[in-house]
């Protein structure tokens, strides 16, 4: 119980720390790639302080929905957080809540960004909501099949026993069923964390934003918590992601030295998959929002993959 | 129960007819509740009839526990009717309102409960016919008559249906009494096995609006009272899953794999179907009511799981899916009386159902925007409310579905149950739509300007179904308990010991290592993380914030006309399903001097019911023309019609004598 509690504040402050750093990684590799110099890898906590020393405007038009939101959104996100297997294969909160939960809490969070991207009255929000909405729920079936193919190998939908029974097979994630698995659910992860070639994450007024769009009358700190909220949503992703399939370096042990191990396992990993969307987004122009259901599509035939090769392979 | 339901059904008052209602479902919880318990059936003979055709009344944990659910939207909705039929009074015929709603009432209780096929049915055509009555209550609308013909016709073709199959059931039994048709049916030759079924799925699948027979329903719960429509969506189309209940796992042994297989499909494209349906919908309550034919779906679901793992020989796992399939049932009906409740508060307040002249409700009328915002967390399946307990339920069975066989079947599982998240995922997106837009933002017209929150009974009958919704959301590891008795008479097994696991804590499967689920940990997480990270900064923040106009780009002034419509917000869907939906859309720009200064432009987008158009149009060309051909046998004179009754007797004469 005490240990639990300890696990979850842990990973609870770990994620909260971790997850601008590899937003800032992100963004000065992808500058660097672009030859320009990029504005240094902790530029996010800098904007975060500064939106949160800041007053805030609230629009005239908006109810209570817009104040709550950020709060939903960020508590949403980060319990999601701590459902899953980060520092050791042992997610703290596995017990309240195995994938699906983490996929319907992430849900909770965009029903209510969505609902407050329509509360201020403007056109901009709606569309964003619109827009963001859609292809949620488009990528929705991938991914949930991708992730039937992980649970069955498993025998679980627990994180816990996932990563669990990825450890000791480093070499797993080359069975047929794992690897189509893996690239529908990085397309998913692509989609659902606003990148390119889905949506572009450095862009404001366009007319193609989808994520900027809904937060576009925050200021402050609930768009720092909302900002947070999104770089925690998509470590999360990207943690899920490689501790599932590739878990090298995983372990139980949450103490001592062990565990500085697996944490400088998990940020290599980050920072190889990071590496891999920052190629991504270079060499990929953003769509048109009415190809992404195609992208999305070649998603779940990658799932369907996985699946049928689960039992011819 | 019942008898007190109907008592005092000639009083005008609504008070009367509302307090009769809400105490009979008092009584009726009361003693469906203790009964689910007790392990023996309550069996009560009414002291008329013959041995025929008895009418006899069984309570056993099926019936209980839909008699449970009735009880409970009953009470609610009967609370709300005190004050929502005040605005009626004077002006409509209450007196006869009450009559039909009690006379629902009662007789949907009889539904649940009647053990004979005779009584069953008969209790069944009252029901019908009390909710087209009730259907039909504003009948100087062509639409509204329209719509309760259209009810009547389907539903008396369903009852046409489960008249043939009981009679098959009953002459191979020679007793019209259920007890008798216990397992009768998987011992019938396999042809008539599956025809019998074919039509109790079809006969209850009309009442309970399962697609393709579901077009009915998009149509007649819009129009009815809106406390009516929540009784129709909330309780009378679980007739047919009761019905679908009481056949398929009380008359039926195991059953063959096929069976399991069609309704797991049915329910699949029903649910996908009726959300994708919902979406184009712009009318409040029949967003809720193509979201009803959903839910049917989830619930079937469960179900067809249910009857493929019966087959296959795993009955702990055909409890698992049974109990998710029950347990949407009831979640589904608390929330779905819940939303349309909270619709009926709305279409009361502002005048009209087209959620385009709605808007910046939550305003005016922020108890009623709160009641629907938790009926659509719950509908959307989102934690920690009681939608997500279930359809968690309906995932795990499904998930579980892929090891019981390795024919190629077990490949439907998943895929249904990537289609369940697709469907999740969309009424999410469906339910931010009908939310937002009535309740958020600008008023769009005067009326919504000027509504005013629903009256205090109305409130007290949404709030109970909303504390219903969150007790059956955080409360799941307590209440999985109430289907024991239920899964012990339909599958001899009890699994509520293996799914609640870690001291009552969490949910699970019941399978080893199975993932778990707790929904009271993760709202006391939230409210931990808010009173520890969220009070404080919150205060703090609010002292620093500012009120300000929204980002118009430079224009004068944001108005309503700016806003995002419900029409705009389901465009990029409607454009990716096209295939489905067909759009068409018009666009006249009436100008004066130029094309490029338009002084008035009309627009119209419509989509096309491909089932309607492609399925029921040809048939009902049929059904006109052969009637056509029928008419020149009706001359009219009184001699002609003796004629045939006289032609007929003696058939049946002739007929009985060789018999």
């Amino acid at each position: 119980m005490i240990e639990r509690l300890i696990e979850s504040v842990t990973q609870f402050f770990l994620l909260l720390a971790l997850a601008p750093l590899v937003t800032g990684v992100i963004r000065t590799l992808k500058a660097r790639l672009q030859t320009r110099r990029g504005p240094g890898i902790l530029q996010p906590y800098r904007h975060l302080g500064k939106l949160f020393g800041k007053g805030m405007v609230i629009p005239d038009t908006a109810s209570w929905i817009f104040s709550a939101t950020p709060w939903i959104l960020f508590f949403s996100t980060a319990l999601a957080g701590l459902m899953i297997p980060m520092v050791a294969a042992d997610a703290p909160l596995g017990l309240f809540g195995g994938v699906l939960a983490v996929i319907y809490l992430l849900g909770l969070g965009r029903f209510f960004l969505a609902l407050s991207g329509l509360d201020t009255g403007s056109s901009f929000g709606g569309l964003g909501s619109s827009r963001e909405m859609t292809i949620s729920a488009l990528a929705e079936p991938a991914m949930m099949l991708a992730i039937f193919t992980v649970a069955i190998g498993a025998g679980s939908t627990g994180l816990t026993e996932i990563a669990g029974s990825a450890i000791g097979q480093n070499w797993r994630f080359l069975a047929p069923a794992q690897m189509f698995a893996f690239a529908a659910l990085a397309l998913v992860l692509i989609a659902e964390t606003g990148r390119i070639p889905v949506d572009n994450p450095d862009t404001h007024l366009e007319l193609t934003m989808i994520h900027e769009a809904m937060i576009l009358e925050y200021s402050g700190p609930y768009l720092a918590l909302i900002e947070w909220a999104a770089s925690i949503k998509q470590l999360v992703l990207m943690t899920l992601l490689i501790n599932c399939f590739w878990p090298v370096g995983l372990q139980h042990t949450w103490f001592g030295f062990g565990a500085l191990q697996e944490i400088a396992w998990l940020l290599a990993k980050l920072l190889f998959l990071s590496c891999a969307i920052v190629l991504l987004e270079t060499v990929n122009a953003k769509m048109r929002l009415f190809r992404v259901p195609e992208l999305l599509a070649v998603a779940f035939t990658l799932s369907s993959l996985a699946l049928v090769s689960t039992f011819l392979f | 129960m019942a008898a007190l339901a109907l008592r005092r059904h000639s009083a005008a008052a609504r008070r009367v007819t509302c307090g009769a209602a809400l105490a009979g479902s008092l009584l009726n919880l009361a003693s469906s509740a203790a009964s689910i318990f007790s392990c023996t059936p309550t069996v009560i003979s009414l002291p008329f009839g013959n041995p025929v055709f008895s009418w006899a009344i069984r309570l056993d944990p099926l019936s209980a526990y839909f008699n449970v659910t009735l009880a409970l939207l009953a009470a609610a909705v009967s609370l709300y009717s005190f004050g929502y039929l005040r605005e009626m009074e004077g002006r409509r015929n209450l007196g006869a309102f009450g009559f039909f709603y009690n006379l629902l009432l009662a007789s949907l209780a009889l539904v649940f409960t009647a053990s004979n096929a005779f009584f069953f049915l008969a209790a069944w055509e009252v029901m019908a016919l009390s909710s087209f009555c009730l259907i039909s209550f504003e009948h100087e609308k062509e639409k509204t008559r329209k719509a309760g013909l259209l009810f009547l016709i389907m539903s008396h073709a369903g009852t046409g249906l489960l008249l043939i199959a009981f009679l098959v059931l009953s002459s191979a039994s020679g007793s019209l009494d259920f007890s008798s048709f216990h397992l009768l049916a998987s011992q019938m030759p396999p042809l008539r096995q599956g025809m019998v079924f074919l039509l109790f799925l079809l006969g209850f699948g009309v009442k309970a609006g399962i697609i393709p027979i579901h077009i009915w329903l998009p149509e007649a719960h819009p129009v009815a009272p809106s406390n009516v429509s929540a009784l129709m969506s909330g309780i009378v189309i679980k007739t047919g899953i009761y019905g679908m209940a009481r056949v398929f796992f009380d008359f039926y042994g195991p059953p063959p794999l096929w069976m399991g297989t069609v309704v797991l499909g049915l329910g699949v494209a029903s649910a996908l179907l009726g959300v994708l349906y919902a979406l184009m919908a712009h009318d409040l309550k029949r967003v809720l009511a193509w979201h009803s034919i959903e839910n049917i779906g989830i619930i079937l679901m469960g179900f067809g799981a249910a009857l493929m793992f019966r087959s296959l020989g795993q009955p702990s796992l055909a409890a698992l899916a049974l109990i998710a399939a029950l347990y949407h049932t009831l979640n589904h009906a608390m929330f779905k009386g819940l939303l349309f409740l909270g619709a009926g508060a709305v279409v009361q307040a502002t005048h009209t159902r087209n959620m385009e002249k709605m808007g910046g409700l939550i305003r005016r009328m922020p108890f009623t925007a709160l009641c629907f915002l938790g009926g659509a967390v719950a509908i959307s399946g989102l934690p920690p409310l009681n939608g997500f307990v279930s359809e968690w339920l309906t995932y795990q069975a499904l998930l579980a579905g892929f090891g019981t066989t390795q024919s190629l079947t077990r490949l439907m599982f998943p895929i249904a149950g990537s289609l369940l998240a697709l469907t999740a995922a969309l009424a999410a997106a469906c339910f931010v739509k009908a939310f937002a837009i009535p309740f958020l933002a600008l008023p769009r017209t005067s009326q919504a300007a000027e509504a005013e929150e629903a009256s205090l009974p109305m409130r007290a009958g949404m709030m109970v179904l909303v504390v219903v919704c969150v007790a059956l959301g955080l409360g799941a590891t307590w209440f999985v308990r109430v289907f024991d008795p239920i899964t012990q008479q339909a599958l001899g097994v009890r699994i509520s010991s293996a799914v609640v696991v870690a001291r009552g804590l969490a949910l699970s499967p019941g399978t080893p290592h199975g993932g778990t689920i707790s929904t009271a940990g993760i709202a006391l997480l939230f409210m931990l993380l808010g009173a520890v990270f969220g009070l404080p900064f919150a205060m703090r923040w609010k002292r620093r914030s500012v009120t300000g106009p929204v980002w118009d780009c430079g224009l004068p002034g944001l108005t309503a006309d700016n806003e995002y419509t419900a029409t705009a917000f389901s465009k990029p869907l409607r454009m990716i399903f096209a295939a489905l939906y067909r759009p068409r859309r018009e666009i006249q720009a009436e100008y004066e001097v130029s094309p490029h200064y338009p002084s008035a432009i009309h627009f119209e987008s419509r989509i096309e019911f491909t089932i309607e158009k492609r399925l029921y149009g040809p048939l009902r060309e049929r059904i006109m023309a052969a009637a056509n051909r029928m008419k020149s046998i009706q001359a009219g004179s009184i001699n002609v019609y003796l004629a045939y009754i006289f032609i007929t007797l003696i058939l049946l004469l002739l007929f009985g004598v060789r018999g």
